[in-house]
């Protein structure tokens, strides 16, 4: 409001202005929305249109297979409630999450906690924990499903060293949610890791002196001054492996022995929400893109409400003030 | 795939977006200041067809065209081609598809030229009768016209065959498996003398989709219909597949896995129903085994796994010519000289009495006159009505099978998620 209540007194004398001074004022006034714009653009046309028309598309009927495309509200929600493979997928999704993102973050926890020290060649420790990071997923995944093989796999076969039996990891329903929670805390917890780290050389020494002060040990100076000061970077770190972890999609499709990977296994042990996404939409030829973007639409719900329970639930750690 | 995107990532990928809009405008207006005098036409492949040569003598005798070639991955091929096909844009001027694709595009006649216009329907008798059909849409359009075929024959481990005091030439062989319950008997033969650790046959579900592919009807009925839960033989290939099973036949291993692979290398399996292009599959995974493998008739009448078609999109802006160049590359004298460069088995039996292909062994497998078995075999099969669910009915039944071979289910549990699955995709 303010620049206009300026501008009004000014509004007689407009006509008098010199057309250097009208730029001037244009300039001052639009160029900010200039330079804002190329994002909001972009944002509009690779992000809010996507999301809208999904929601949409959601609403429909939509098949690739079917030249025509019919309004139908939101029978869409209403099949994907009854439909038993849908909450096989959610609960299978959230079961890996939580099987991988509590010892993800506790271990990088630990890791960053171990970092923090004065080691030799600290910064090589610090570059090789983000190694895993920087490698291919596709490898990592191929790579896993090796490691979990059945006869010839270097999990069973040192198991069978220690006299226990094959186990079946891709058929087993616990057994593949262990072995693809194992790929993303391998892939995960260095980066997590160096967060932590990062706050943690932002905590001030002389919280950690006047805790020695006061006769705390190691381990209550990091419960009682670590962790509390690393809250909010707990909170973003839960939020983002999350959002990330219930999106989870990579690793089981590839885990997967079968060439059309897209049903999580035999008995869909392991099928996520993605996944199933995908085998509703590209898949397979079923091309039901209606009802795809239901299940999209469903995962994003999903994904708010897990990361505001998270962020209730993680805002109970003691704060720091 | 975890979708955590950073801003600056997300940034780099609109950079290379405005970069690829720009270089793409910039070689359309090219393309079209050039159209007067030159034409290009796009194939669009999912692995090398050995066409390079074809294309020149093509080019030769077509002034002012010029071919280039795409070549995807075959799952991104087809699944790029649905997207082309649905927003209407992007699709090359020939497009390949493979004949587990083939159903789900035939079923979109509206999509693809109708070769008949281009006069396709006098080159009927040119292709395999089942070849042919393949690529007839239901209401009677040819969107596509056959490159090569798979054929289908058994390969069998002879080493391993005489070890179970089973008799290992391949004509004794053939004899032991007319039909495929003779096919399960032989397997109870060799699993009660078999060597420690081996299996008759590599997985269910390639011995169950070889049955299915000789039944006609198979999944679909001729008025288009899915039949799987009432046709009487799904249900006698899934309870032969299943007595195999019971009998400690099966290695439960999914084809093109790594541990498919390995079986290859350690020899797992004595047989594997095996199609033409299987045998350099087979020599490429286990170099060692020269000589060790030997190929018999696949019991029952005939059989094909894999082979393709080419296709015109209805969206090319240059059909016509792009028909001459579909006629020229399926013509029988490229799909002889393609035979020679890649091995890839015609599917115009009017060549198979040709030489090179009649006199074609393969010293790999101890010589076998693999000309002679796969010609033979592809001639035998029947046209089946395929139709656009084929694929998925095909993953729920292999999952059906597997969920047995794990031990995760009985078989007439598995079977009723089959059919519940075969309603839910079709």
């Amino acid at each position: 409001m303010k620049p206009e209540l300026a501008a009004a007194p000014d509004a007689r004398r407009v006509g008098s202005l010199t057309l250097r001074e009208r730029v001037r004022r244009l300039d001052t006034k639009a160029s900010p929305y200039a330079y804002v714009t190329p994002f909001f653009a972009l944002f509009i046309a690779f992000g809010a249109f996507p999301l809208l028309y999904t929601a949409y598309v959601s609403l429909t009927d939509r098949n690739l297979l079917s030249p025509t495309t019919h309004f139908i509200g939101l029978a869409n929600y209403s099949a994907l409630f009854h439909d038993s493979y849908f909450w096989n997928a959610v609960e299978n999704t959230l079961a890996i999450w939580l099987i991988s993102t509590v010892p993800q973050l506790l271990l990088a926890l630990g890791l960053a906690q171990a970092l923090n020290t004065k080691l030799r060649a600290r910064t090589l420790f610090r570059m090789a924990v983000l190694l895993p990071q920087v490698t291919s997923l596709v490898a990592v995944a191929l790579i896993f499903a090796q490691l979990f093989g059945h006869d010839y796999g270097l999990i069973n076969y040192v198991l069978g060293l220690v006299g226990i039996h094959h186990v079946y990891w891709e058929a087993g329903r616990f057994s593949s949610w262990l072995a693809l929670s194992t790929m993303v805390i391998w892939r995960w917890t260095g980066y997590n890791a160096l967060i932590y780290l990062a706050a943690m050389q932002a905590i001030p020494d002389e919280l950690y002196e006047a805790a020695v002060v006061d006769g705390g040990g190691r381990w209550q100076q990091f419960r009682h001054v670590t962790v509390p000061m690393l809250r909010p970077t707990i909170i973003f770190t839960v939020i983002i492996s999350t959002v990330g972890g219930l999106q989870l999609f990579t690793e089981p499709y590839l885990f997967d022995p079968n060439q059309s990977g897209h049903t999580g296994g035999s008995g869909r042990q392991y099928q996520t929400v993605a996944l199933y996404l995908y085998e509703k939409s590209f898949g397979s030829s079923q091309f039901k893109f209606g009802y795809a973007s239901a299940i999209a639409w469903s995962l994003f719900l999903l994904i708010a409400v897990a990361s505001l329970i998270n962020f209730l639930f993680i805002r109970r750690i003691r704060s720091a003030e | 795939m975890r979708f955590s995107r950073s801003r600056r990532g997300r940034s780099a990928v609109v950079a290379v977006l405005v970069t690829a809009v720009v270089a793409a405008g910039y070689v359309a207006t090219t393309a079209t200041a050039k159209s007067h005098d030159t034409t290009t036409l796009r194939v669009d492949l999912f692995g090398d067809f050995g066409y390079h040569d074809l294309y020149k003598q093509f080019e030769a005798a077509h002034p002012g065209v010029t071919i280039k070639e795409d070549i995807e991955s075959y799952a991104d091929h087809h699944a790029n081609l649905a997207k082309h096909l649905a927003t209407h844009a992007g699709a090359d001027d020939v497009v390949a598809i493979e004949v587990g694709f083939i159903a789900q595009f035939a079923a979109q006649p509206q999509n693809f030229v109708d070769l008949r216009q281009n006069g396709a329907g006098s080159l009927k008798s040119h292709w395999l009768p089942w070849k042919w059909q393949q690529s007839t849409s239901p209401n009677g359009a040819q969107i596509g016209l056959g490159t090569d075929v798979g054929s289908l024959a058994i390969c069998y481990r002879r080493d391993l065959f005489a070890a179970a005091g089973l008799p290992s030439s391949r004509e004794a062989v053939s004899k032991l498996w007319p039909t495929w319950q003779a096919f399960i008997a032989t397997g109870k033969k060799f699993q009660a003398k078999a060597p420690a650790g081996v299996k008759f046959f590599d997985s269910g579900s390639n011995v169950y989709n070889a049955i299915i592919g000789q039944a006609n009807p198979g999944y679909y009925d001729k008025s288009g219909k899915v039949i799987a839960a009432t046709n009487p033989a799904v249900r006698n290939a899934w309870n032969l597949t299943m007595q195999g099973i019971a009998a400690g036949q099966s290695a439960g291993l999914s084809a093109f896995s790594t541990q498919w692979n390995t079986g290859y290398k350690k020899g797992t399996f004595a047989t594997v129903t095996c199609p033409a292009w299987m045998m350099g599959y087979i020599q490429g995974q286990a170099p060692k085994t020269k000589g060790k493998w030997d190929i018999a008739a696949v019991p029952g009448t005939g059989g094909n796994w894999g082979g393709s078609f080419l296709t015109i999109p209805k969206q090319s802006k240059n059909a016509d010519l792009a028909f001459q160049l579909v006629k020229f590359l399926t013509s029988p004298a490229s799909e002889a000289f393609v035979f020679k460069q890649t091995g890839n088995l015609p599917s115009e039996p009017g060549l198979y009495s040709s030489k090179p292909i009649a006199s074609f062994k393969n010293p790999f497998f101890n010589n076998a006159p693999v000309g002679k078995i796969f010609t033979t075999s592809a001639r035998r099969l029947k046209p089946q009505t395929l139709g656009p669910h084929q694929g998925d009915i095909q993953t729920a039944s292999s999952n059906a099978i597997q969920r047995v071979e794990q031990g995760k289910q009985s078989a007439d549990k598995s079977w009723s998620q089959f059919l519940k699955d075969v309603k839910n995709v079709s």
